[in-house]
């Protein structure tokens, strides 16, 4: 038996209409133990109204050794954003 | 009438205070910190509710007691609350089935209190009644747990709720203060609290695999003062403070 209890994500949604966000992790032996743990690790405070947990090797992260190609060449991509058209005046409420 | 109604309150407000005291005690010392983390939640929770009915004897004497006098200047005799919160908390098993016991009769006992004829009471009662929900559902999640985990755990689940067997039934009887209360509605009737507090006990009970033979004697006295030879040694630490320096604020 391991006596390590595997590790879980927690992500707390602070109100309702927002998304749940990362707040950390803990150890529980199952899903179950891992949510009622969240509750009392991490919304002690009123901080959320729901929360998620998934086990952290679960998830698939990117290699931070991969970010290179991965994002810099957004970065000189400006037309991505809104920001960078003319709004013509005509145009209200934009 | 007014000295029952005082006792009535104290005697409720010592039953959350003492066991506060107890779990507090594991402050530091869980097995692990999620669960450390869980039982002092729990611990302050139910620490809170003594607080609120212990400004409210304070109100109801108006003889210029405070709420901490009730619990860190009384004596031993003078304290109501049942024998079973006060015993040692020994290991994880002793204190999850106390607070699993516990958590049995407070939840309904706080669910009666919510229609009681004193509307502070019954206030108090709503309030703290969602927070006895949760404590069910973590010590009931612990006892089903343990009891249907390993050989290991099962067997000490076993041996904790066969050692504190003797106490539970103590929470059932009505003490002389609860008897006047409940004539003047002020106490729910405590044969509907057991009822509803059993049938959630032997579902648990049940699903964890455990087995449970009602002692034919039980132990009590705690409503009415006299304690078991744990308690002074409880009170000792947690007075501590107020004894050695009279008056001493944050």
């Amino acid at each position: 038996m391991n006596k390590d209890w595997p590790l879980y994500e927690v992500f707390i949604r602070s109100k309702n209409g927002l998304s749940h966000k990362h707040v950390g992790s803990l150890h529980a032996s199952d899903a179950a133990m891992a949510l009622e743990n969240a509750r009392d690790v991490y919304t002690r405070r009123s901080e959320g109204v729901s929360i998620w947990v998934v086990k952290a090797v679960d998830i698939l992260a990117s290699d931070p050794g991969d970010s290179e190609f991965l994002f810099e060449p957004a970065t000189d991509k400006i037309y991505r954003h809104p920001t960078f058209y003319d709004v013509p005046d005509e145009v209200k409420h934009m | 009438m007014q000295h029952s109604r005082l006792k009535f309150i104290l005697q409720w407000a010592d039953n959350s205070m003492i066991l506060g005291q107890r779990l507090s005690e594991w402050c530091g010392h869980g097995p692990v910190l999620e669960h450390d983390i869980a039982l002092t939640n729990i611990a302050l929770d139910l620490i809170g509710e003594a607080r609120y009915l212990y400004q409210y004897a304070a109100v109801l004497e108006a003889n210029g007691k405070s709420e901490d006098d009730y619990p860190f200047l009384r004596k031993e005799q003078e304290f109501f609350n049942v024998l079973l919160v006060e015993q040692p908390n020994e290991d994880w098993a002793v204190t999850m089935v106390r607070q699993f016991m516990f958590d049995c009769h407070h939840l309904h006992f706080l669910n009666g209190m919510s229609g009681s004829d004193d509307p502070h009471l019954s206030e108090i009662a709503l309030k703290t009644a969602k927070e006895a929900r949760y404590h069910l559902k973590y010590s009931s999640d612990w006892v089903i747990r343990l009891g249907d985990g390993t050989a290991e755990s099962k067997t000490r689940m076993q041996d904790a709720l066969d050692k504190l067997a003797k106490f539970q039934n103590e929470l059932f009887i009505p003490g002389e203060a609860e008897v006047e209360m409940i004539k003047v509605g002020i106490c729910p009737d405590m044969g509907s609290i057991r009822e509803k507090a059993f049938a959630t006990f032997d579902e648990v009970i049940k699903e964890a695999g455990l087995t449970f033979a009602k002692p034919a004697v039980g132990r009590s006295g705690g409503k009415n003062g006299i304690h078991s030879e744990h308690m002074g040694y409880l009170l000792a630490t947690m007075q501590y403070m107020q004894r050695t320096y009279p008056g001493l604020d944050w």
